[in-house]
């Protein structure tokens, strides 16, 4: 049953643009049901603000159903939130108490800038798929998808690393500002289908270089997978090394042959 | 008006150009009649595509493979948001692989019966044929379709089907796919072949001397208008169900592209036709931004019921099996809680009216997995449905293995759209509609998994042979550049309608008139529509159109991001074609489909069609004002079907 939540404060930060200054500016929201979830919560501020002749705060949004992965908050320090496989589109105030102090920051990493107030450009993780997360297939020449048989416990585990939105929260919520869960959840996807093998190798270097070069190392801290809203496991990081590692010896194999 | 007000006149922009021959040659004949570009000549011709789902994506990546210059844009930061992201339940093809007796033909069948006989024939057998394709191509780009132990693909059935044609991977076929044709797109972003345009929206189209020469686009980081020419157009744009404010689709989804195209001599089609999903979560509270959809194939293992007693108080469990109306058992025997999604949506409509709804506001009705549990166990449950069980959980606070969930219909997915020929080319020669922005195959109702199948299907196996078709007599002709004086006065109007959003300085938001205008078209001309309502909302819609333009309030400047400004826009032009909505529905006198007027139905109360006086598309006219649009008529003919009145029984 729904409950109405009273005297929050929101902590919200502004910048005006990517080079601006930033600034915390605090709201208080004086009452809400907890049924709103917690971007209606930003809306209400926002139809406040306006009603008060200022600028409403920017922030991405988009499908507000959890798959989308435009939405993209840090809340009290986490990446989307407190609770646990959940994107920020789909908190619900039932996660916070009346009295509560938010604070709601854009992701911060040095490969995301700042836009404006919330919204960050994340165009980084778009080069990495361009320099290889797919598998070359021209539109046309398919085979029947019945004569690539593949394995149940395969297809479910190339479909468990698929599953990532793209939001960034791994990236966000790594204190080396690393992207390697997104990236390995991609090359986990296509390197263990039967499809991939083709470019397996190839795909791995390319994706690894072309993550090198916007985002930082990763250290193994973890904080990506427990801060996924898709649960993303760990273990994609360890296949992209090893392949990644296969790669460097491989690929350098066949250049020679050429 | 009377019947013969309503006649609809003949057009000759109105050719289908759909080839002769029988139906199941006539692709094959377009194919071999095509004419071709030859591959060195390609790259000579520039096509922008405009949208990044399904259809855009799939279009832009085919069309740059082929060779020719493609720009891309979306108004998202990466392609990959586009709303097919969200499309959980499947994809339909006419694989046979369960061999249940589908073919080609059935697929056809189902789609037109489907669609209530509104739909384009020979579109729809297109549509079927290359369905088969569509999964051949999505298996090679590493789509993770759900497989049998054997490693074959597995298939459900869904709403409206009485085979197992359905793909699918778990509950997030649309990411699957979507991500799919995304990484087909992004590699070629990569290699060049395209180049991209994001956080960049679509404000007008410019037309020279009768033929789409390119489009003007806002850049929303910055708020620059600039214009881009090109030799062809493609919109794929997505559909207009955010026009009701609540609907399930995503925020930023609008008819904008489809409508600016419309006021510049693109005729539009059927705006009517919406759909209404059954199985949404149903509104919690007066904050709500959207309503969330639980995939129809929830409906292949849940038992859809309402309490018999209106009065009823105990929680679900506790209520016996013989004071349970499981409705859509009882009216649809053969079909059940499979039933179509318009029969579905108003048989639970009904009972919420007459007061049997479930849940603290009694607008709901249970879908119910207890009979599922005890049959497939929990497990196997959890296989095919966990993810929405946990999204219910997550938004509704409620746990579906203990108590049955809520949902009631909700605005889904919009069947009219930009009117298009066989080879989906709006009446502006050179632009093009593809997926849910164009009107073609779905008639007057979706069934399930048909709307990723026709999105991918016109991105990448019709688009690609019409285009060329259109192209090659433009080889080696000059055509309009940027520095053309028309682009030059379409961006300066784009330019000062959006300052004049900005300089209107009243009291209202832009999100209240969207909030005040849904409600209106909810009421009026959302699952049931009569015609006293269909002509208040027309008187009031002006009313409060004339309010947004005196009253709204836009906050910040037009330069740099202005997400306020952006939905002023958008709202503008939810209300054009809001009216133009609700007069198509008045015109329409009879229930078809997705279009329900309580004036036309039998005794049953199933929708009741005139196949004498409107079995035709109805394509409307801009004339600078949405009230006073002129309504065009393309008849419909069906050589291999009997017109039938649709029974699900």
């Amino acid at each position: 049953m729904s409950h109405t939540l009273s005297n929050l404060t929101v902590k919200v930060w502004r910048q005006d643009g990517p080079n601006a200054v930033g600034r915390f500016e605090t709201h208080v929201i004086e009452s809400i049901t907890d049924e709103a979830s917690f971007l209606e919560m930003l809306d209400v501020l926002n139809e406040r603000l306006i009603s008060q002749g200022k600028e409403a705060v920017v922030f991405d949004h988009d499908c507000r159903e959890g798959i989308c992965g435009t939405c993209s908050l840090m809340i009290n320090g986490q990446a989307h939130g407190p609770q646990r496989a959940t994107t920020t589109c789909q908190l619900h105030m039932r996660s916070f108490k009346s009295n509560d102090t938010i604070v709601i920051e854009p992701w911060r990493a040095g490969a995301f800038p700042i836009v404006k107030d919330l919204m960050v450009n994340r165009s980084a993780f778009d080069r990495i798929v361009e320099s290889g997360g797919y598998i070359t297939s021209p539109t046309g020449g398919a085979p029947d998808a019945n004569l690539i048989p593949v394995p149940k416990p395969v297809a479910d585990a190339a479909m468990d690393s698929a599953a990532c939105i793209g939001c960034g929260a791994c990236v966000a919520a790594c204190p080396n500002g690393a992207a390697n869960l997104f990236v390995g959840a991609k090359i986990a996807h296509l390197n263990l289908l039967p499809q991939g093998q083709a470019e397996r190798y190839r795909r791995a270097e390319a994706m690894v270089d072309t993550m090198d070069e916007h985002f930082g190392s990763c250290t193994n801290h973890g904080e990506c997978s427990a801060a996924c809203p898709k649960e993303i496991s760990l273990d994609v990081i360890a296949l992209m090394n090893k392949d990644y590692r296969s790669a460097k010896f491989k690929n350098r194999k066949e250049l020679s042959r050429n | 008006m009377t019947m013969l007000e309503n006649r609809p006149t003949t057009n000759a922009k109105l050719n289908s150009k759909v080839p002769s021959g029988a139906l199941s040659e006539k692709w094959d004949t377009f194919k071999a009649n095509a004419k071709l570009v030859n591959p060195n000549n390609k790259r000579k011709f520039k096509v922008i595509v405009v949208g990044t789902g399904l259809a855009g994506a799939s279009a832009a990546a085919t069309l740059a493979e082929l060779g020719y210059q493609v720009d891309a844009f979306t108004f998202h930061d990466s392609p990959r948001r586009a709303h097919s992201i969200a499309a959980q339940g499947g994809i339909n093809a006419a694989k046979n692989y369960q061999g249940d007796g589908d073919s080609v033909s059935r697929l056809f069948t189902d789609t037109i019966k489907g669609g209530d006989f509104r739909s384009r024939e020979a579109n729809v057998y297109r549509l079927a044929q290359v369905s088969v394709n569509i999964i051949d191509q999505m298996v090679a780009q590493g789509v993770p379709f759900a497989r049998e132990y054997g490693g074959l693909l597995d298939n459900r059935s869904f709403g409206g089907a009485q085979v197992s044609r359905t793909f699918y991977a778990r509950g997030q076929t649309g990411q699957q796919l979507l991500l799919g044709a995304y990484q087909q797109l992004s590699r070629q972003i990569g290699l060049g072949g395209v180049r991209l345009f994001n956080r960049c929206e679509l404000v007008d189209i410019v037309v020279i001397d009768g033929r789409a020469a390119g489009i003007v686009t806002r850049d929303l980081l910055t708020g620059q208008v600039t214009s881009h020419a090109a030799h062809a157009v493609v919109l794929a744009t997505g559909g207009y169900g955010n026009v009701y404010f609540l609907s399930t689709n995503a925020m930023n989804c609008n008819v904008t592209a489809a409508w600016r195209a419309h006021r510049r001599g693109a005729y539009f089609a059927n705006p009517c036709y919406t759909q209404i999903h059954p199985t949404c979560i149903p509104q919690a509270d007066e904050t709500q931004s959207k309503l969330t959809l639980m995939s129809e194939s929830l409906r292949n293992d849940g038992r859809v019921w309402v309490p018999k007693n209106a009065d009823e108080t105990r929680p679900a469990h506790q209520i016996p099996e013989a004071e349970r109306d499981y409705f859509l058992e009882r009216l649809y025997p053969s079909y059940g809680n499979l039933a179509p999604r318009d029969i579905s949506s108003r048989a639970a409509k009904r009972l919420v009216d007459k007061g049997q709804g479930v849940g603290p506001l009694k607008n709901g009705v249970y879908l119910d997995f207890s009979a599922a549990i005890a049959r497939l166990g929990r497990n196997v449950v959890e296989e095919r449905y966990g993810n929405l069980f946990e999204m219910y959980e997550r938004i509704a606070g409620e746990n579906p293995y203990d108590v049955p969930m809520r949902i009631y219909p909700a605005t889904h997915y919009t069947m009219g759209g930009l009117w298009v020929d066989y080879e989906l080319q709006t009446t502006i020669p050179g632009l093009y509609a593809a997926g849910e922005a164009n009107f073609s195959d779905l008639g007057a109702n979706r069934l399930g998994a048909s709307a990723l199948m026709q999105g991918l299907a016109d991105g990448y196996f019709v688009l690609p042979y019409t285009i060329s078709n259109g192209l090659a007599p433009l080889l080696n002709k000059s055509v309009p550049g940027v520095d053309h004086p028309e682009f030059k006065r379409v961006e300066a109007e784009a330019r000062s309608r959006y300052e004049g959003y900005i300089n209107v300085k009243g009291t209202r938001s832009p999100d209240y008139f969207h909030r005040e205008l849904g409600k209106i078209i909810w009421d009026y001309c959302g699952m049931e529509r009569d015609r006293n309502g269909l002509e208040k909302a027309i008187s009031e819609i002006p009313a409060l159109y004339d309010e947004f333009k005196k009253d709204l309030r836009v906050t910040g400047t037009g330069e740099g991001m202005n997400q306020t400004l952006e939905k002023a826009g958008r709202v503008d032009d939810f209300f054009q074609l809001g009216m133009l909505m609700c007069k198509d529905a008045l015109a329409r006198e009879e229930s078809a489909g997705g279009h329900f007027r309580v004036e036309y139905q039998t005794d049953e109360g199933e929708a009741q069609r005139d196949d004498e006086n409107f079995c035709h598309v109805a394509a409307w006219e801009w004339t600078g004002d949405a009230n006073e649009a002129t309504r065009h008529a393309e008849e419909l003919s069906f050589e291999t079907l009997q017109l039938a009145t649709r029974s699900y029984k």
